[in-house]
């Protein structure tokens, strides 16, 4: 058990000849915390997987450093840093039984047999397994070959953290809930830090205590669920995470407030006139609402989702998503709309200014 | 729900049926028919029985050729099975070699079986040929036209020089399809290279392999151009091997019946020995 550090780690893959190298990790300086559950979430290509992999050690990143506790491990190989790692594709080794898929890891580091048997078993147990152990691995469905992928992790009693590459990717959607709940289950039973990385913002926001956004090769946000809803750091945690994502207006500021269109808009906190740069007002379309009084907007398009509708409305050219509860009345003569002053962000640059900070 | 019977899909399947037929049931029919009867020519046959079938069951001259084919074809098994999953394993999975390799690999397979002869009796040739000249020059006492254990090595190391790119080039398609996942989660695992191989790279060749090994086999037990040009199955008989040996009774002697009955027991024992071992190496694959 430790807490894993990165120091100033960056990546580049080697470049096509000719070519400047492209970094796919940018000055990451991160802290996991022995015993927290982490979702690495980002789009597909942000630079998840080579962070997860360089905290395995399958990597050794260009720069930087990652500490395990103290001990500096950048330069240390996999098998001895004492991590496990479960990939998007389940890996068995086929021609073994599922207990010694199971017993690989441990005879590999020659643990006695008895031990190995013990532990095998009680690992087995966990994972609900134990009727299999004696059948060969290959014969297994895709979510009992994912379950042994774990277990392999889950048996080595030395674990510093156990990482997940997408998990669930290959899963059916019902046994993807099932294995989901058995992974947080196995979190507070064993308490081992976990991370996992997922383009699934369902997935992180409920496994996860904690989720690191990552866009770009750089982890823009890293927060509990409700902050990042809350209070998103950068545009594209606005983005990704809710759905519909987050409306960005295009604004200036006059006299410590911010003006969409002519019209004042109000926040929570005073905003300094002396921004430069692209400033936006961000808004989540849950706390955009009908008002007597506000930005006068033509309702372009209902959704209906069931418990509430999604509207999409426009000011001008600007198009502004609204959530709105099923049920509710909604204007047919000169709609106009009210922004919550309490959750609007002002975003320069795309990024967030005033406000509290969550860091 | 009346089914309408169309029989007019046979049309389609025709050709094949033709095709087959005349390149593979009528001659080996013709075969049979040599091999229960006896001939003196103008298409006039007697009944003989299982006359031929004894007679090369009880040969001497068929079991000498039977073991010799049997070592052949163990001897070049035992070489370049492992030689080509060795190869295979240490070729570049990546960058510009790949295709370097590949192609150096390909080039023996290239090479028509009677030019490999040739270009082997000639390479190996005591006086003037460069394997047989620096041999002798060293002093070793090489010359595969009169000692057996000579024309023997001269034979092995042909096939082997001939078809090892044949089971390097399967093997190596095998462990190109392996994911990278699975070398990083033995690389987690702890397993040592030998565990590697021995978990990951060799079930996931297993099929291939099997693939490779039979065609070999068939193809070594059968093997006869090759040896042909080289040595002509001599010195003495010292390299007759079975097709050679056929050839022999067939063209060299007219003896159609006993070729005949010779001919389907060696198709026979081909088709067991294949049929035995595919069946076990896939009975494991079912369970």
């Amino acid at each position: 058990m430790a807490t894993i550090r990165f120091k100033n780690v960056q990546h580049a893959y080697p470049p096509p000849k000719g070519q400047e190298p492209v970094y796919a990790l940018k000055e990451v300086n991160q802290i996991w915390e022995d015993g927290g559950a982490y979702a690495l979430l980002g789009p597909s290509g942000c630079g998840k997987t080579t962070l997860l992999n360089t905290i395995s050690g399958l990597l050794t990143p260009s720069e930087g450093e990652v500490y395990f506790d103290d001990q500096d491990v950048t330069n240390l190989p996999t098998s001895e840093r004492r991590i496990a790692q479960v990939f998007q594709f389940p890996v068995v080794y086929d021609t073994m039984t599922v207990f010694d898929n199971l017993a690989f890891p441990l005879r590999n580091r020659g643990m006695e047999e008895t031990a190995v048997k013990q532990r095998v078993d009680q690992i087995a147990e966990m994972l609900d397994l134990t009727a299999n152990l004696n059948k060969r691995a290959s014969g297994l469905t895709a979510d009992g070959k994912q379950k042994i992928s774990l277990g392999r992790g889950l048996v080595r009693s030395d674990v510093n953290a156990i990482l997940f590459d997408e998990p669930l990717t290959v899963i059916d959607p019902h046994l993807k809930w099932q294995l989901r709940s058995k992974l947080k289950e196995l979190h507070q039973q064993t308490g081992i830090t976990m991370i996992y990385v997922t383009h699934d913002q369902v997935e992180a926001l409920t496994f996860a205590n904690k989720v690191v956004v990552m866009y770009d090769g750089a982890v823009v946000q890293v927060g509990t669920p409700v902050e990042l809803f809350n209070r998103p750091n950068h545009k594209f945690v606005g983005y990704f995470i809710g759905s519909p994502g987050m409306n960005f207006l295009p604004c200036r500021i006059d006299g410590g407030q911010p003006v969409f269109h002519n019209i004042p808009l109000n926040t929570a906190y005073p905003v300094g006139s002396d921004l430069s740069g692209n400033i936006e007002v961000g808004i989540r379309p849950e706390f955009v609402e009908f008002a007597d009084d506000g930005i006068p907007v033509i309702i372009e398009k209902i959704e209906d989702l069931g418990r509430y509708q999604v509207i999409t409305v426009k000011h001008e050219s600007e198009v502004i998503k609204m959530v709105v509860d099923e049920g509710h009345l909604i204007p047919t003569e000169s709609p106009k709309i009210q922004f919550n002053p309490n959750q609007t962000r002002i975003y320069c640059d795309d990024w967030v200014v005033g406000g509290s900070s969550n860091e | 729900m009346n089914k309408t019977l169309n029989q007019k899909a046979w049309w389609l399947v025709a050709p094949v049926l033709l095709l087959v037929a005349f390149n593979a049931f009528i001659p080996l029919m013709t075969v049979v028919n040599y091999a229960f009867q006896e001939t003196f020519g103008n298409n006039v046959f007697f009944w003989e029985g299982t006359t031929w079938f004894e007679q090369v069951l009880r040969s001497e001259r068929f079991h000498d050729a039977f073991q010799r084919q049997l070592m052949f074809t163990g001897m070049i098994l035992a070489i370049e099975v492992p030689l080509g999953i060795g190869v295979a394993l240490t070729m570049p999975r990546k960058g510009p070699w790949v295709s370097v390799c590949l192609v150096l690999m390909a080039l023996p397979l290239l090479i028509p079986w009677n030019v490999v002869g040739a270009m082997w009796n000639i390479f190996a040739l005591p006086d003037i040929g460069l394997l047989g000249y620096t041999l002798n020059s060293m002093g070793i006492d090489y010359n595969f036209t009169r000692q057996p254990v000579a024309a023997w090595l001269t034979t092995v190391l042909m096939d082997v020089w001939h078809w090892t790119s044949l089971i390097v080039l399967l093997c190596y398609a095998g462990l190109s399809s392996i994911p990278d996942d699975y070398y990083q989660a033995a690389n987690i695992d702890g397993a040592s290279r030998w565990a590697i191989f021995r978990y990951i790279q060799l079930p996931k060749m297993k099929r291939v392999l099997t693939i490779a090994i039979l065609l070999r086999f068939m193809d070594s037990f059968m093997i006869y151009t090759e040896p042909f040009v080289l040595t002509g199955g001599g010195p003495g008989n010292t390299t007759t091997f079975l097709s050679i040996d056929l050839v022999k009774i067939a063209l060299g002697q007219f003896d159609l019946g006993p070729a005949a009955a010779m001919s389907l027991v060696y198709f026979l024992v081909v088709l067991l020995i294949c049929w035995v071992f595919y069946t076990l190496m896939m009975r494991n694959e079912e369970q």
